[in-house]
């Protein structure tokens, strides 16, 4: 099993803030408790691509008693990434476009991330992503904390959801765009 | 029994909730009653799909894996233009992260029939590497010294479409849905890197029918495969498993020799008990070597009858087959095959003859000359197929498949 998993805070003041937090509540363990303290990432992988838009997949489970909200994600292997959902669009089809306040991870429960569902969409591939190749990737939590797992790439023939138009976020933040545009 | 009473209710509300009232109730109800009655005679059965052979070790599995699953599935690829050597440690990667979960009984990473991967029935996938691989990720050095295809024999009529091959798959379970969905999984995932140049199946007696361990008989009727070392033994081990003297990378890898072997059914079919028996130096009810009672009995190749003929005839394939020294013995773990016949033709039968051995060229080869020299058998077997493959050593901690060829 693949199962790296790196956590990082990427800022000391929020670590702060949520020792701060912490030390309230007489139930919770001392260290600093960060979004991605409780997070931990399994049955990953991407999708092989030679160039242009490919999707990520995982589970991702949340050990904490509070929701973990994912905002953001990154990688070496796009220049961008964006959270996507599928939904039924205007004619009745399903199509993809981005989720409205990124991943909730419930509190103590997972939240998939599968071929038809949620997804990292990688929207412009850096290299070609070839089968049992690793990719790098973030996920960036609402309090600014951060983890980072590795993912392997397969030949998957499914997951070829159609982008629904107008939705695309063209200033490459995973903020959710206004009210999708159709 | 609890979990199916917790379970009704929760089917009897959605079914109201989807609107089907009181007819609905009634239906959910019988369908409920009838629930608890399988589940009766279920719990009389013992299900073996749940049995699972371990993967991770020093040698991969399905070598010495005993008894031989009921179905195996052997495919050979050949690997894309465009793949090389990061190509292939990319496919290696891939087989070992899926084959681990497989075997294990859990669905492959991307499973998009996960339920099929839940009953692995000692399911087991073995993973060779052939001849021509080594060029083709600029390695040439490491091509263990036997591994090359076998030489051309007289008795061969070998058919493009089961010889050679540049990757092996040996699929092994007692379930046939479990093979099928294995095979699937493993060349999909990485289907832009590889082609299948050809796909055998073979089976043997399902799990179950006969006693655990009992010899195969082949589709000619016969006992077929008395004499082979015992997995696991000492004898086995210095037999089979590649100690690194060859090639460093190769310990605990071995070889493996598929053979596809038509038998000539029609053909066989004019020859009477006696001669068949004749033709091969053992009894057909027992296999007994026809100087014994009993299957395992020693052949004994000097005894005569009373006008002074050989009673197993020096023609005869056990006479043929029988190692000439101790280090000459192979391990063979065979499979029927029975296709769909051509048009006009009656059968297309015959063995999946797949012999494991530390040097081809030490161990089966001679044998293998002496067959193609003589054989009685030889007029009703034809070799169709022939492929030689380095099987891979195991894979322990978090390594992956043939990491020690690339280090």
């Amino acid at each position: 099993m693949n199962l790296t998993r790196r956590t990082s805070t990427l800022l000391a003041a929020l670590s702060v803030t949520g020792l701060i937090l912490t030390g309230c509540s007489s139930n919770e363990p001392a260290a600093a408790a960060t979004e991605s303290d409780s997070v931990v990432v399994r049955e990953q992988w991407v999708k092989a691509a030679d160039s242009g838009m490919t999707a990520a997949f995982a589970e991702l489970q949340n050990t904490g008693d509070s929701d973990v909200h994912v905002v953001g994600a990154s990688s070496p292997a796009s220049s961008r990434i964006e959270l996507h959902e599928m939904a039924t669009g205007a004619d009745g089809a399903m199509v993809m476009r981005l989720k409205q306040g990124g991943f909730v991870i419930p509190a103590g429960g997972t939240h998939v991330l599968a071929a038809g569902g949620d997804h990292l969409m990688l929207m412009d591939v850096t290299s070609p992503l070839t089968p049992g190749a690793d990719a790098e990737f973030t996920l960036e939590f609402e309090d600014a904390s951060s983890t980072t797992f590795t993912a392997q790439v397969r030949d998957f023939s499914g997951a070829q959801e159609n982008y629904e138009p107008g939705t695309m976020d063209m200033d490459g933040s995973a903020t959710p765009a206004p009210a999708h545009g159709g | 029994m609890a979990d199916n009473e917790n379970r009704s209710p929760r089917s009897l509300s959605r079914r109201r909730l989807l609107g089907g009232g009181v007819a609905a109730l009634g239906v959910a109800g019988v369908g409920a009653a009838t629930g608890y009655g399988i589940v009766g005679n279920r719990a009389e059965q013992t299900a073996t799909g749940s049995e699972t052979v371990p993967w991770r070790g020093v040698h991969q599995a399905g070598v010495d894996t005993v008894p031989p699953q009921a179905h195996s599935m052997f495919v050979g690829l050949n690997m894309q233009e465009r793949a090389g050597r990061d190509e292939l440690i990319g496919i290696l990667k891939v087989w070992t992260e899926d084959i681990g979960r497989l075997t294990s009984g859990a669905p492959a990473l991307a499973d998009t029939e996960a339920e099929l991967a839940l009953e692995p029935a000692r399911l087991t996938v073995t993973v060779g590497l052939g001849p021509g691989v080594f060029d083709a990720i600029g390695l040439p050095d490491r091509r263990p010294s036997w591994l090359a295809p076998l030489p051309a024999f007289g008795i061969d009529r070998l058919e493009p479409g089961f010889t050679g091959g540049d990757l092996l798959l040996q699929v092994c379970s007692d379930d046939s849905v479990t093979v099928a969905h294995a095979v699937r999984v493993l060349t999909k995932n990485v289907r832009s890197l590889v082609t299948i140049a050809w796909t055998q199946r073979g089976f043997r007696r399902s799990r179950g029918t006969e006693e655990s361990g009992t010899t195969m008989r082949n589709l000619m009727g016969q006992v077929d495969g008395t004499v082979n070392p015992e997995a696991g033994s000492t004898d086995f081990d210095g037999l089979v498993w590649d100690d690194g003297s060859d090639q460093p990378w190769m310990k605990h890898g071995t070889s493996m020799v598929l053979r596809r072997i038509r038998i000539e059914m029609d053909t066989w079919d004019e020859l009477d008990r006696p001669g068949r028996e004749l033709s091969v130096g053992r009894t057909l009810d027992t296999g007994a070597p026809l100087t014994g009672t009993a299957e395992f009995d020693e052949a004994d190749f000097d005894a005569t009858d009373r006008f002074g003929i050989p009673v197993i005839p020096p023609s005869s394939h056990i006479a043929r087959a029988r190692h000439v020294h101790d280090g000459e013995r192979i391990f063979r773990r065979a499979y029927n095959y029975d296709d769909p016949p051509a048009a006009g033709s009656l059968s297309n039968t015959g063995l999946l003859f797949a012999s494991y051995q530390r040097d081809v060229l030490t161990q089966f080869l001679p044998i293998q000359q002496r067959l193609d020299e003589f054989d009685a058998l030889n007029e009703w077997t034809t070799p169709i197929g022939s492929a030689v493959f380095a099987i891979l050593p195991g894979v322990v901690d978090d390594g992956y498949l043939g990491q020690s060829l690339f280090g």
